[in-house]
């Protein structure tokens, strides 16, 4: 899950992160307690808000007002402004990169720190970004941090202070389950303040059961998907017209690959999982109608999940409520013949290879045979 | 031959008195699995499918002699259940598991390697030797004993290949299913360097897909030390990045992790791809 940013501030200032002053606003009141210049920051999950328009520094009350009732209900690559954050502007010496992420082919935590600060981290050379590693099991130690400070010149007491926002780091990042904190940039002023002037944190959605704290805010996600997570259902909407639903994250990828060769799209990633629960098909084809699909593709692979008792739920729902576009279905596996017997009987299109049924899908999304 | 199990590996199983625990003992007893004991707190002295219950993983130890675990338990108490594996001497765990958080399995895979343990999973189908073993939820009817080794990143899929391998009589000798998360402890290299190894394995079959660099690790590692002929099916060419796919780790993140970058990787690699799931039987068909 994503933070905005205001919130993962709100977790740096629990772990005792500089950050810099401010508040969200939304009319000319909230600036009561900020000193000019300041700088108005649209709450938006995107990277490059400043170019989208979405960060304006402000020098008076008035211009803040004018900038405001622009900012509000902007929309930002498809995400409508409904917060602003509205923070003192700090004195910058130098900007700096450091992040705490997960490094998935080492297994470890990592950390990343560049002296080119204040830029999107992806653009900046690999030769200039310092790793470190942390062994997990005996966590972050002073050796860790010798190593990854060393990178950069340093004085003495600017040493000591990122120590010590690096040792914090680490412990929001373990604490709260983290997949990435990001402080980008974080600032050095020349009286030894260390501040974030941005936070970006990613917590493990896995992990949401033991940080009760954090209210869950998937704004990533489409109404649809947020009805289908509630559900327990793997359903993701994408820009084809095309609905798969197959058993295992994998095969319903790999569905949605074959249409493809094609030229079909899907439109929809629904994964039933190892469910043959009747009424979990129900809920499946009534999210999947939702999505108003010009075809649904059912892609069966039965191993422990019986394919006749998929297809007896998948018929139930069909003569129950009725579907008023296309379904084509292949199935394998265990008791395959019944379930195809059952879903011909039910007046669905069955196919009998991967391809064949990629191929009667496509076409009935061109608008063949519709 | 096959590798990480065999008919030697006798098999405790962690959360064996819940629905899917008593289901899999009796699938794995009927495939010929060792299922020495299982383990639930509270309820030892029970019996499942006459295998004998017991509270703890030290007690089912000393009493059976079991040298792996099949962890069934909920994401919430699957760290404590792997640390009480290994803990208690077990030298191959498969953590079955779906949704564990990623730190826990951070810290129980780097746990495992520091025993000298064997890993697999977690969120992921277990791993069969067909002829000898199974030891997870993947069906027993799909395999036939053989010479090609299968490593996959996906249940369903595996499956799939796997059935249509056995379809036109290709055996496997072992077909280990890694797990489709973040973070896992068996990976491809792991099997790669085994079935290299292993002198029944012939050819070998790589399930990947979209996220992380594991089959771009792979390739590199496939340049330097396989002869053998290495297949693959990576799945998540039409995934969108940003969006997770199902799996936590089916994820194209900061632009890493594209089906593209990992086809490229194995065309490196000499790597014959194949462009649907059942494809891989008639490529290694034509191979081996």
């Amino acid at each position: 899950m994503k933070l905005f940013e205001y919130k993962g501030k709100e977790l740096f200032k629990k772990y005792d992160i500089l950050t810099p002053v401010g508040n969200l606003v939304e009319s000319v009141n909230d600036f009561s307690k900020l000193k000019f210049p300041v700088i108005l920051k649209a709450q938006v999950p995107i990277g490059g808000r400043g170019k989208a328009g979405g960060i304006k520094v402000v020098e008076d009350i008035n211009s803040a007002k004018v900038e405001l009732n622009k900012m509000i209900d902007m929309d930002l690559r498809g995400y409508k402004v409904s917060k602003i954050l509205a923070e003192e502007k700090a004195s910058i010496d130098r900007e700096l990169y450091l992040s705490i992420s997960l490094d998935r082919s080492k297994r470890s935590p990592l950390f990343m720190l560049s002296a080119k600060g204040g830029m999107d981290i992806e653009s900046v050379p690999d030769n200039e970004i310092f790793k470190e590693w942390i062994n997990p099991l005996i966590g972050l130690q002073n050796f860790n941090i010798r190593k990854l400070l060393s990178n950069l010149k340093l004085d003495k007491n600017e040493y000591k202070e990122l120590s010590k926002i690096i040792i914090k780091l680490y412990r929001l990042f373990r604490e709260y389950d983290c997949e990435l904190v990001e402080i980008n940039p974080l600032i050095l002023s020349k009286n030894n303040i260390v501040m974030a002037l941005d936070s970006k944190i990613i917590i493990n959605d896995d992990s949401m059961f033991r940080h009760t704290d954090i209210v869950p805010e998937h704004v990533e996600f489409t109404p649809l998907e947020k009805d289908a997570r509630e559900k327990g259902i793997s359903f993701i909407q994408l820009d084809g017209n095309i609905g798969v639903i197959a058993n295992g994250a994998g095969l319903t990828m790999a569905t949605l690959d074959a249409l493809t060769h094609y030229n079909g799209k899907g439109g929809v990633f629904l994964d039933l999982g190892g469910t043959d629960d009747p009424e979990k098909v129900k809920q499946a084809f009534e999210l999947m109608k939702k999505a108003k699909p010009d075809v649904i593709f059912l892609n069966l692979f039965g191993g422990i999940t019986k394919c006749d008792t998929v297809a007896k739920g998948v018929k139930a729902v069909i003569s129950e409520e009725g579907i008023d576009c296309p379904v084509v279905t292949r199935i394998k596996g265990m008791n395959e013949d019944i379930a195809k017997d059952i879903l011909s009987d039910a007046g669905l299109v069955t196919a009998t290879t991967l391809q064949d049924a990629a191929e009667k899908s496509s076409n009935y999304a061109k608008g063949g045979g519709k | 031959m096959s590798i990480f199990v065999d008919e030697k590996n006798k098999v405790l199983v962690q959360g064996a008195t819940g629905h899917q625990g008593v289901f899999h003992i009796g699938e794995m007893k009927k495939f010929g699995t060792k299922v020495v004991a299982g383990v639930t707190p509270n309820k030892g002295g029970m019996k499942v499918h006459d295998v004998p219950i017991y509270d703890n993983v030290s007690d089912a130890v000393v009493e059976t002699k079991a040298n792996t675990s099949l962890i069934l338990v909920p994401a919430k108490f699957a760290k404590d259940a792997v640390f009480e594996a290994l803990d208690s001497g077990i030298k191959t765990v498969v953590v079955i598991t779906e949704n564990i958080p990623f730190h826990d399995a951070m810290d129980f895979v780097h746990y495992a390697k520091y025993k000298n343990a064997t890993l697999i999973g977690p969120n992921c189908p277990g791993i069969a030797s067909p002829g000898k073993t199974k030891i997870g939820i993947l069906p027993g009817g799909i395999f036939k004993a053989g010479e090609i080794g299968v490593a996959s990143r996906s249940g369903t899929l595996t499956y799939e290949i796997v059935n249509s391998l056995s379809e036109k009589n290709i055996g496997q000798s072992t077909c280990v299913g890694l797990g489709g998360d973040p973070i896992i402890g068996t990976t491809f290299i792991d099997s790669l360097i085994e079935f290299e190894k292993d002198k029944k394995t012939k050819g070998i079959v790589l399930v990947g897909e979209i996220g992380g660099t594991a089959e771009e690790d792979a390739s590199e590692f496939i340049i330097e030390h396989i002869t053998k002929p290495v297949f693959a099916f990576i799945a998540g060419r039409t995934a969108p990045p940003g969006k997770r796919m199902g799996h936590a780790g089916a994820i194209i993140a900061r632009g890493k992790g594209t089906a593209k970058s990992k086809i490229e990787a194995f065309k490196k690699a000499d790597v014959k791809l194949a462009k649907f799931p059942t494809d891989i039987a008639d490529l290694v068909e034509t191979y081996v």
